[in-house]
């Protein structure tokens, strides 16, 4: 390939560190919380909370992937997170026998990877060629068409009722719905497409959806295929989104319509701008807040005398905050504040700033 | 390299008397914009390795035909020959991979990536594993490639500043190492040396000099120092058509030059 293998000629000190060197302490700490949160935290927590804040943090992810680093605000994302839980049902086992074939797991899931991945690069083919409101519009036109697909065509998706049952395989004797399991298998996947994510970032691939961002003139006059580029990165992206979509019907047991409809599309966006949009944690933060609010403020508002539906009404106030405070959502907001706080104590040291 | 004889292709617009030998041929190239004609009927070719000047009043249209050479903006009517190749469909990145380079008047560069991530992509844009989800290790062939450009544009000290923080005289060298990328066989200069230091001017007219003697260029500049010392031709524009070509000394000496353009007022 591209790579020489000659000897390294620019070596510089702070690279020569070995890679888990270079992962801040924080990072380490986060490590620790999560791998160990199972020694305390119940089932609810494991299972719920934390299996749902994975789950929507991967499809976050992929919706940051094309916003963040391709520019492309893709509201399609659950649709595609969902194509993927459905192909599960459709191919794999579930209550409705009728429909589903009961292929063996090694088939299902790379298929269901497969199928959302075209699915994602047809979509994107047709919203590369808008911009900006209208790339929103024509994903959301996609997704609403796919909603209303699902919903009325009985043969394949079985409609209103969906599937239920969607259990995922017992590979080695571990039943994956069991909390404990669930939550480390989340986990796991969660980290995976972090990594990926963060990885990417700096590959060509990675760095020419940057440049596509910031110039896509200049990036054709430098000789990359920008809309090819831009399909592509639709491609990648389903891939968080699918392993997120299939957690996510096993985790319900089941999906249905609703699974994949607007309210759920236009949760994705806020989990994404809530988090945070520039950076691959953001989504992961902004799915934390999203479920922590959806599960707990049902009793914070019953306390109050409100409806517990009325939920949505303080994750929109929060939402509507974030985009008129930190466009750059909560992490946005720490940046911030670490930079002050920074420059706060330069000028205490009297080492200010140049 | 530049082989005299270029294989049979079909010809879009059905002219076959092809000179082979240009690396560049415009026939009656036009553009218009609505009712205004950008630039009309213009025709010209340039030899490989040819330095050549286009010279002209502002709104003359010498951006104009950058664009519809590039490719940024496809001809109203003409045709466009690169090294032979009947090119004027073909999309930008496309001519750039058949070693065809330009500038941008204004600076247009990747404000959110840092320096040696510009020119990087700039190095990759022109080869292959574009689509890499690979990191390029650091004795990767390319970033090698990435930081002699940014050397030899005396960026190195800030190779990892965001290009959105550079001055402008910096961004303006930033352009030119982004044009230098790969193997050029012909660039297009888009006022390279506008709002530089009298340093960096020298910088400029030393790096155009020292091209390898197989790359030609077209620059267009209103400093006659700069222009008139870096090349062997002059194409004159105005009002969207050539009126006069000829050498450097000639075009200097003109009176009809002189009128138009120096005392066009232009700045
Ligand atoms: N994208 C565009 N849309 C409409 N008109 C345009 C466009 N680009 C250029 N023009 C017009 O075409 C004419 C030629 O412009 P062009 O930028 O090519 O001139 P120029 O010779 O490069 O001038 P300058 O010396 O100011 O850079 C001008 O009248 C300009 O207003
Ligand atoms: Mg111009």
């Amino acid at each position: 390939m591209a790579m020489t293998d000659q000897a390294p000629r620019f070596v510089n000190r702070a690279d020569q560190k070995l890679w888990f060197e270079r992962i801040p302490a924080p990072w380490w700490a986060l490590a620790v919380v999560l791998l160990f949160l199972p020694v305390v935290a119940n089932n609810f927590w494991l299972f719920q909370v934390m299996g749902w804040t994975f789950i929507l943090g991967m499809i976050g992810l992929s919706l940051m992937f094309l916003a963040g680093y391709g520019g492309m605000v893709s509201l399609l994302q659950m649709s595609i997170a969902g194509m993927a839980g459905y192909m599960v049902a459709i191919l794999g086992n579930s209550g409705t026998v009728t429909v589903s074939l009961g292929l063996a797991w090694w088939i299902v899931l790379p298929a269901a990877f497969l199928i959302a991945a075209l699915f994602a690069t047809i979509s994107g083919a047709l919203a590369v060629r808008t911009e900006g409101i209208y790339t929103i519009m024509i994903t959301l036109a996609i997704a609403a068409a796919f909603f209303y697909f699902t919903r009325q065509n009985y043969t394949i998706f079985n409609g209103y009722s969906g599937f239920n049952l969607v259990l995922p395989p017992q590979l080695f004797g571990v039943n994956w719905r069991d909390p404990v399991p669930f939550y480390y298998l989340s986990l796991a996947l969660a980290a995976l497409s972090y990594g990926a994510v963060v990885y990417v970032s700096r590959s060509p691939f990675g760095l020419a959806l940057q440049g596509v961002r910031d110039n896509p003139r200049r990036m054709a006059a430098l000789g990359f295929n920008v809309t090819a580029h831009r399909v592509a990165a639709y491609a990648l992206a389903s891939v968080f989104a699918s392993a997120g979509g299939i957690l996510l019907v096993w985790q319900n047991a089941q999906i249905a319509p609703g699974t994949i409809g607007m309210s759920a599309a236009i949760d994705v966006l806020v989990v994404a701008v809530v988090g945070g949009m520039r950076r691959p944690l953001g989504p992961f933060i902004g799915a934390f807040i999203y479920v922590i609010l959806q599960v707990f403020s049902p009793d914070i508002l019953g306390f109050f005398g409100f409806s517990a539906d009325r939920f949505k009404l303080i994750i929109g106030l929060g939402f509507l905050a974030i985009v008129l405070f930190s466009p750059d959502g909560v992490l946005g907001l720490w940046d911030r504040w670490r930079a002050r706080r920074r420059q706060q104590q330069d000028q205490k040291t009297g080492g200010g700033v140049a | 390299m530049n082989a005299p004889v270029t294989p049979p292709r079909p010809v879009a617009l059905g002219q076959s008397h092809v000179s082979a030998g240009n690396a560049l041929e415009l026939r009656g190239i036009t553009k218009m914009f609505g009712a205004l004609a950008a630039i009309s009927d213009v025709t010209l070719s340039v030899r490989p390795g040819e330095r050549r000047a286009v010279l002209g009043s502002n709104g003359a249209g010498k951006t104009t035909l950058f664009n519809c050479i590039t490719g940024d903006f496809l001809p109203t009517a003409g045709l466009i020959r690169f090294f032979g190749e009947d090119v004027t469909l073909f999309p930008p990145h496309e001519r750039i991979r058949r070693g065809l380079r330009r500038t941008y008047q204004i600076s247009s560069l990747f404000a959110g990536l840092s320096v040696i991530d510009n020119v990087y992509l700039a190095c990759r844009g022109v080869s292959r594993n574009r689509f890499s989800l690979i990191r390029p290790r650091r004795d990767d062939a390319l970033v090698h490639a990435a930081e002699t450009l940014v050397e030899a544009v005396h960026l190195t000290a800030e190779k990892d500043r965001l290009v959105g923080e550079l001055a402008y005289g910096q961004q303006r060298q930033l352009e030119i190492a982004l044009a230098l990328s790969g193997a050029p066989r012909f660039i297009l200069f888009d006022e390279p040396a506008a709002g530089l230091s009298p340093t960096e001017r020298r910088d400029l007219v030393s790096i155009l000099t020292t091209l390898p003697s197989h790359i030609g260029y077209i620059i267009i500049e209103h400093d006659m120092d700069v222009a008139l010392r870096v090349v062997e031709s002059v194409t004159m524009m105005h009002n969207g058509r050539i009126f006069k070509e000829g050498r450097p000394e000639e075009i200097e000496d003109d009176p009809e030059v002189q009128e138009l353009y120096l005392g066009g007022g232009h700045e």
